[in-house]
């Protein structure tokens, strides 16, 4: 096959895997701190609307990135304040955020479909863009890309090699240790699920500001939930989450190219790609989970109470 | 806060204490209170859009139970609701997070229309044979469809949470290739729908239903959801297998240890789980589209979801839940049309009563203390 048919499914890999990165990552921290947030679709969506809205007001796509963040950050406080403070059942909690934010961003959005907005370019690196084969695939994207190239490895430093990395894997995994230990349980937890938040609002962002520019009703297409997959398939792994979300991409590259070079699949069965794949990734995943007994958080979804078990 | 400080000086304390009762009229009091809080929640939603709120929720109110028009729209939609809301319902109390009831009706709606529009004419069927066979493809499609998470699920320990929702994708794909291209009728003025159904296999229309008006929509998909109902409370509450399938969701190492077959008892719930769902695709088709076409269904698979939660899984309760959450899809076009509203307001206000009502749900189990 063309070296030029390969780089194309590569770099186009990169580009839709940003989204998922930024949401999946944040749900890494979420689940990792025991609060298992459903919400991801809901937030992404509410994100990518408040961030394609402030920046069309603003012109300015930074403003609208700033926006989505904080869009997320707040929903996810609702589902924080449920689960940590009322101790509601996180799952359906999780879901009521995903229906709220779906019908939340197409009510905001109602004015601005098909409207022109600002976006984020590709950014030519000196000397790096240049590069054979490697420039083009990596180095041939907007800044939003480029920060996911960051975000990963920062989040797995944090995580396994510094002290606030620390508390939040004790509060994941033995909370009432943990609380023992001086680690505020409550507000550990508060602070996971909104950084969860701001990361699917800044995927939600990447969406519309950066790889689909524009808004449309359900612009996520389910991404959300394919990162809470990938979440799965990571082991609550960065590095892992990113590789899904590379393959993920790399399916989705392949929905988009396989016509060019002739293959002719009707799109209905290549839109089907990604969701069979988000399944077959999962079966393997938990397959490969139980052979190496690598658990979850082992106080995921559990509500902590101080005194009771 | 100094340890020093007089009692009579220190701050409030607030602490939660576990009931080990929840009075009766608790249970009843706090999710109307909920839902009170929810409408006001909604309420600065609405005010947001330079309308009034006030104005806004009687004209919901008026549009979906005002008016003998207003209620059969609201049974109308109530009926894939109950029956999705059912479904739903059995797979939670085995705490089996089936969220692929929209994919599970969308196949079952397919799978009627396939042969409604094709076997009832190749075969040359009787109509009431057909209308039965369009009830048993669409239970069959949508228990496979369900099937699926459930051996995933039963016997590989696969997260059925992501797996049924990911079918929900897959079903409207493949209902679409049908739709738009397979079963297309030619003669739709390019619009992507099937041809009507021959309307001796129509689902026949409650027309003896006293207070509604003439010519209204109620199909006798509400007498099936109710069947659906009493069916699921007996097979729930009245046989072994609905002990197991209880005492597997409330206690699973209990049922392990007294040998009650977990994985089949899985496969069997999501089965039965998508089977009802899919029945709600085979009523909409049959009973109000009259045939396979875009926006069959506006999220009834995902509303259902919450009707069956607010029910708290009785199958009863899903029925009235049903009726209430219809009457808010009806409102939401009410004032689409006569305030200028959008519709999504439906969407936002049915996320807001599950987060009130999951918020109130604390004070039904425990106790505020302040000291």
């Amino acid at each position: 096959m063309e070296t030029a048919f390969i780089i194309t499914i590569l770099a186009t890999a990169i580009r839709a895997g940003a989204p998922v990165i930024y949401a999946a990552v944040g749900e890494i921290f979420a689940e990792r701190s025991g609060i298992l947030n459903l919400g991801v679709e809901g937030m992404m969506l509410v994100g990518a609307v408040s961030g394609f809205i402030v920046g069309v007001k603003t012109g300015n796509p930074w403003a609208g990135v700033l926006a989505a963040m904080l869009a997320g950050g707040l929903l996810s406080l609702i589902h924080a304040f449920l689960t940590i403070t009322l101790h509601a059942d996180q799952v359906v909690s999780g879901l009521a955020l995903t229906i709220f934010g779906i019908g939340l961003s197409s009510f905001m959005g109602q004015n601005y479909v098909g409207v022109q907005g600002p976006q984020f370019d590709a950014i030519h690196l000196p000397a790096l863009s240049d590069l054979p084969v490697l420039g083009p695939v990596l180095f041939s994207h907007d800044i939003l890309v480029y920060l996911t190239f960051l975000l990963v490895p920062a989040s797995a430093y944090v995580i396994h090699r510094t002290r606030p990395g620390l508390h939040l894997r004790a509060v994941g995994e033995d909370p009432a240790t943990a609380d023992v230990m001086g680690v505020n349980v409550a507000r550990t937890r508060y602070i996971y699920t909104f950084v969860g938040g701001v990361l699917a609002g800044l995927g939600g962002a990447s969406l519309s500001l950066a790889y689909t520019p524009g808004w449309t009703e359900g612009i996520s297409g389910g991404r959300g939930w394919i990162a809470i997959a990938l979440v799965i398939f990571a082991f609550w792994e960065p590095w892992r989450a990113m590789l899904g979300a590379y393959l993920f991409g790399g399916v989705q590259a392949l929905q988009f190219n396989l016509q060019t070079i002739g293959i002719t699949i009707p799109t209905y069965f290549l839109n089907m790609l990604p969701y069979l794949f988000t399944i077959l990734v999962l079966v393997f995943a938990t397959g490969e989970r139980m052979r190496r007994h690598l658990g979850a958080p082992a106080a995921l979804g559990i509500p902590y109470i101080r005194g009771e078990r | 806060m100094s340890q020093s400080s007089s009692s009579s000086h220190r701050l409030p304390r607030f602490s939660l204490e576990r009931r080990l009762t929840t009075p009766w009229w608790l249970s009843w009091a706090i999710p109307l209170a909920s839902m009170a809080l929810a409408l006001l929640a909604g309420a600065l939603i609405i005010a947001s859009q330079g309308v009034n709120p006030w104005a806004a929720y009687r004209a919901m109110f008026e549009g979906a139970f005002g008016t003998g028009y207003g209620v059969a729209e609201t049974l109308v939609k109530a009926i894939p609701l109950m029956l999705a809301g059912l479904g739903v319902s059995v797979a939670f109390r085995m705490k089996l997070w089936n969220i692929g009831a929209e994919g599970q009706l969308w196949m079952g709606a397919w799978a009627a229309a396939g042969v409604g529009l094709y076997l009832y004419a190749a075969w040359n069927l009787p109509p009431w044979l057909a209308i039965l066979l369009m009830m048993g493809a669409a239970l069959l499609a949508g228990g496979l469809w369900g099937a699926i998470p459930g051996v995933l699920k039963g016997v590989l320990q696969v997260n059925e949470i992501i797996t049924s929702l990911m079918l929900n994708y897959v079903a409207m794909s493949w209902v679409l290739y049908f739709v738009d291209i397979l079963w297309r009728d030619p003669g739709g003025l390019g619009f992507p729908n099937t041809a009507i159904l021959d309307r001796a296999i129509w689902l026949p229309k409650l027309t003896w239903l006293p207070l509604l008006p003439k010519g209204h929509r109620v199909h006798a998909g509400l007498l099936l959801a109710i069947l659906a109902a009493v069916f699921v409370w007996f097979l729930l509450n009245r046989t072994k297998w609905g002990y197991e399938v209880r005492v597997i969701g409330e206690n699973p190492e209990a049922a392990r240890h007294a040998g009650m077959p977990t994985a089949r008892n899985i496969i069997l719930v999501m089965m039965l789980s998508g089977a009802l769902a899919g029945l709600a695709g085979m009523t909409e088709m049959a009973g109000v589209a009259h045939r396979l076409q875009r926006g069959l269904s506006p999220s009834y698979g995902y509303t259902a979801i919450i009707v069956a939660w607010l029910a708290k899984l009785n199958p009863f309760g899903v029925l009235l839940v049903a009726v209430l959450f219809g009457g808010l899809l009806v409102a939401g076009d009410q004032i689409q049309l006569t305030m200028n509203l959008p519709r999504s307001i439906s969407d936002i206000l049915q996320g807001l009563i599950l987060f009130f009502v999951l918020g109130g749900e604390i004070f039904s189990r425990y106790r505020l203390r302040i000291r």
